[in-house]
Formats: structure tokens, sequence, C-alpha cells
């Protein structure tokens, strides 16, 4: 009698002590996991590279702008669309669409901006006037310095 | 002791050859279906050779890319062949794989005890598109550097983890030389590997399960039906029309070249067609269609939210559709998979139209 309730008591402590390695093998299991994923999860995103303070940006000489005529500039990391009016006005806008980001193009004949990929269109000043972009461009000021033509920032002017 | 014994001793090929002899083919209207998934298959292994073969002298990044396709294409011996091989194979395989996918889901061969062949088909498919849009990249043209612009952009505008999703795949925050290391990684090494994996189960799961066959005939009972052997019967069937198949994706490749286009240019405008492979064309034609706002969420989204919707539909359509559960046609979902074929369909042709 008093063993067999001693075996009943061995038993019971057996299962508690096999239920605390059960659970501090599995947390244990757990974490390895989470080590071993966290370190990639982390090395798949890309590092965000600050983007290089940019505020102007030569876009060539005057002379390379015939009126109605446009050239797409590298403004930091991102593409910027300079254009001569046929009037001869100078314009700056961002040429990436705001769409799904294609490369916009401006238009001499019916002087607007024009992004081939899904046949957005925007007047000379950014503004989406029709097809799919949801934002006008984002404009940028060109200033005229000594022959030169200079794209700065709206904000700095 | 002959090689064979020496070697069943040790494997048992005795137990897979007794396998094979037991292993038959129903023999319907339908035995043409079953070819589909060997010809995917057959698709897919060209796809290995070949891209291994071009692996041998593709050099990813930005300045050598376009180069050294063109390098293949231009002075290797039958680089062009092996190029043109692995573009028309691609799409083939893709198509196939919906043919596969199609005919699986009007057999109802999705239904128990095959849900899992057909999830773990699904996400092969979602895979093979992945390595269709990954690898449009790698020749760093033109028109890949604006499809995959866009494709990605799209991929930015769902909820939540859009930004975060941009990054991931771009590499970054814009499509540059990080973005096609990137691709080129996750379509030499990372989809092969997930994809070969989930092969062996599907292709373990049909041998398991054995051919399965329409509702219909199921009610017939089994003195009736017809069978055809596998092995020699079928499978050498299936060596034809690999052969076929093989023949014509070289006819394919000799006489219709793919172009390779113009290098891509940071600074120059999209051209004007720029479009994603042909089957991406049914959604890019969809968002194309969508009106920037449909009441207050922004077009594109409504558009990808109810693609992403759909994919997910069609994916667990074997818990979702009852009746074929206990052997019966749905017309709901008959109805369902034809209206999607005519969408898919006239999307893409109205896609190239415009």
């Amino acid at each position: 009698m008093n063993s067999d309730h001693s075996d009943i008591v061995k038993t019971s402590n057996k299962q508690t002590r096999r239920k605390f390695l059960d659970i501090i093998l599995g947390a244990g299991f757990f974490a390895w996991i989470g080590a071993v994923l966290y370190p990639i999860g982390k090395y798949l995103v890309p590092p965000k590279v600050a983007e290089m303070s940019v505020n102007s940006v030569e876009a060539g000489g005057i002379s390379e702008f015939p009126p109605s005529s446009s050239k797409i500039v590298r403004f930091g990391r991102r593409p910027v669309i300079v254009f001569r009016q046929q009037n001869g006005d100078f314009h700056a806008l961002s040429a990436t669409c705001t769409h799904l980001d294609c490369t916009v193009q401006y238009k001499s004949d019916t002087e607007q901006i024009w992004c081939a990929c899904h046949n957005g269109l925007y007047d000379i000043e950014g503004k989406n006037i029709s097809g799919p972009p949801p934002k006008p461009l984002m404009q940028y000021q060109v200033v005229l310095q000594n022959d030169k033509v200079i794209v700065t920032r709206e904000e700095m002017t | 002791m002959g090689i064979y014994e020496s070697l069943n001793e040790r494997l048992y090929l005795d137990k897979i050859v007794e396998f094979s002899k037991k292993k038959k083919v129903p023999v319907f209207y339908g035995t043409i279906w079953y070819y589909l998934g060997g010809v995917s298959l057959f698709l897919f292994i060209t796809q290995v050779v070949s891209g291994v073969l071009l692996l041998l002298y593709y050099q990813p990044g930005v300045a050598t890319a376009f180069e050294s396709v063109r390098f293949i294409v231009s002075k290797v011996e039958f680089g062009w062949l092996i190029r043109e091989i692995h573009s028309w194979s691609a799409n083939l395989f893709i198509f196939f794989v919906f043919l596969h996918m199609f005919t699986v889901f009007f057999a109802k061969a999705y239904r128990k005890p095959r849900e899992l062949t057909w999830f773990s088909g699904m996400l092969l498919l979602f895979l093979a598109l992945g390595f269709g849009f990954s690898g449009y990249l790698l020749p760093w043209n033109e028109l890949a550097f604006f499809a995959t612009k866009v494709g990605s952009d799209i991929a930015g505008s769902i909820p939540v983890v859009g930004d975060f999703l941009l990054r991931l795949l771009r590499g970054g925050d814009e499509v540059s030389g990080a973005t096609l290391s990137r691709f080129f990684g996750i379509h030499v090494a990372i989809i092969p590997a997930v994809f070969t994996v989930l092969l062996g189960i599907h292709l373990v799961l049909v041998q398991v399960q054995g051919m399965s066959i329409p509702p219909e005939l199921e009610k017939v009972p089994e003195e009736d039906r017809r069978y055809m052997p596998f092995f020699p019967n079928f499978a050498l069937r299936d060596v034809l029309t690999w052969l076929i198949i093989l023949n014509v994706v070289a006819l394919l490749a000799v006489f219709f070249p793919w172009e390779l286009g113009v290098k891509a240019d940071f600074l120059a405008p999209a051209p004007p067609g720029v479009k994603p492979e042909w089957y991406f064309m049914f959604m890019y034609q969809t968002l194309r269609l969508i009106p920037a706002h449909v009441w207050f969420i922004e077009g594109e989204l409504l558009g990808i939210l109810t693609f992403m919707l759909g994919g997910l539909i069609w994916f667990f359509v074997p818990l979702l559709d009852k009746k074929a559960k206990v052997g019966e046609r749905s017309k709901f979902w008959n109805w369902f998979g034809i209206i999607l074929i005519i969408y898919m369909i006239t999307m893409t042709i109205w896609g190239y139209l415009v």
C-alpha cells in the first residue's frame, strides 16, 4: 500500500519533470528558430541609404535647350525632366510618374508631359490632367545663370 | 550476380518495378489532360538545363548584364539557341502550367483526397510566375526595367506591408543594380530550391494517390472503366509528347526569336509599349482600365486587393467547393472558372490591342 503510494508520487513527479523538460526544450527550439530567422530577415531588408542632399543640379547650357526640347537629368537619386516650351519658358518636374513609377516625357506638339506606360498626361505645371496618375508631379525651379540651366528644389527659393 | 540483382538487394528495385506495373491511367475523353502535368515537368527540366548553361556566361550587374546577354546571343556558339530556348520554354512552361491548372479545376481533381496536390500545385504556379517576373529583368533592357518598376510599384501599393515589400523586392527605393542582384539570386537560387522541394511533394502526392477521374466517371462501375498501363504504354506516349514539345520549342526559338532590345537607361523616358510578360497582362490591363479613384480608395489599390482576394479564393477552392467533396459538380464553381478564363483571355487580348 505504502509502496504503491510512493510509486504514484514518483510517476507524477516524473510527469511534471518531463513536462518541465518539454517546455524548456520546446521554448529553446522556438528561440533557436527565432535566432536563426531574425538575422536572415534583417539581412533581407536593404539598409536605408541616406539620400544625398542635392539642392541643385546643372542640366546643361541654355544652348542645349532649343524651344520644344527636353532632357532628363539625375537629381540625387531621382530623375527630373527639364524642358523648354515653344515660347522659350523653362520648366522642371519630377520625371517619375505618380502612377506606377515610369519615367515621363515631354510632348512638344501638345505641350504636355506624357507617360508612355499607361497613357498618363500632365500639364506643363505637372498637374495630372488625364489617365491614371493620382497625383501631380513635383515641381522644381529652373534658374538660368551664366548661360547654364540650373534646377533647384522649389522650397529652396 | 548481375548488376540489377546487386542493386536490387540494396535499393529494392523490385518494389519500384512492381509499383510501376500496377500503376494505370484511366482511358476516357479526358486522358489527354494527363499529359499536361508531364509536359510542364519536361519544360521545367528544359528550363533548368538551359538556365544552367546561360549561367556559365551571364554576369549580373548594371554594367555587365545586358552586355553579357548580348555576348551570349552574338558571340557564343549556339548562345542564341540556348537563350531563345530558355525564353520560349519559359513562356510555354507558364502556358502549360495554366492549362494543367484549368483542366484539373474543371475535372474537379482537387476534391478530397487531393487537396494537398492542388495547394502544392498552386504554390508551384505562384513560384513559376516569380520565375518569370525575376527572369524578365535579368537581360537589363529598357522594357524589362520599366516593367519591373511598374510591377514592384504595384506590390508597393499593398496596404501595410507594401512599403516593406517594395524595398525588399528592389533592394532599395529604386530599381537599380541592387534590384538586379536580388532578382538574380531569387531567380537562380531561392525559387529553384523551393520549387524543387515543392515539385517533389507534388509528384509524390500524384504517385501515392493515382490519377483522378472526373466525378461522372466515378459513378461508372469499375468493370466498365477502361485503363492503360502506365508503363510502358503511357510513359512512351509521355516521352513522345515531350519530344514534340521540344521540337516546337526549337522551331519557335529559331523562327520567332525574342528581341534583346536596348539597354536600360535610368535617364531615358519610358518607351511606349512597356508591358509585362503576357501572363501578367490581364492584371496589368485591369489596372490600366481602373480609374485613378473609385469612391474613396485609389483605383490601383482596389485592383490589387481584388486580385489578391481572387487568388486566395482560387487557392482554397478545394475547401470552398462543398459539392466536389461529395463527388458532384457545382454549377457555381464551373461558372466561376469559365468566367475567369473569359475574363483573362479578353483582358489579355485587349491589353495587346491598345
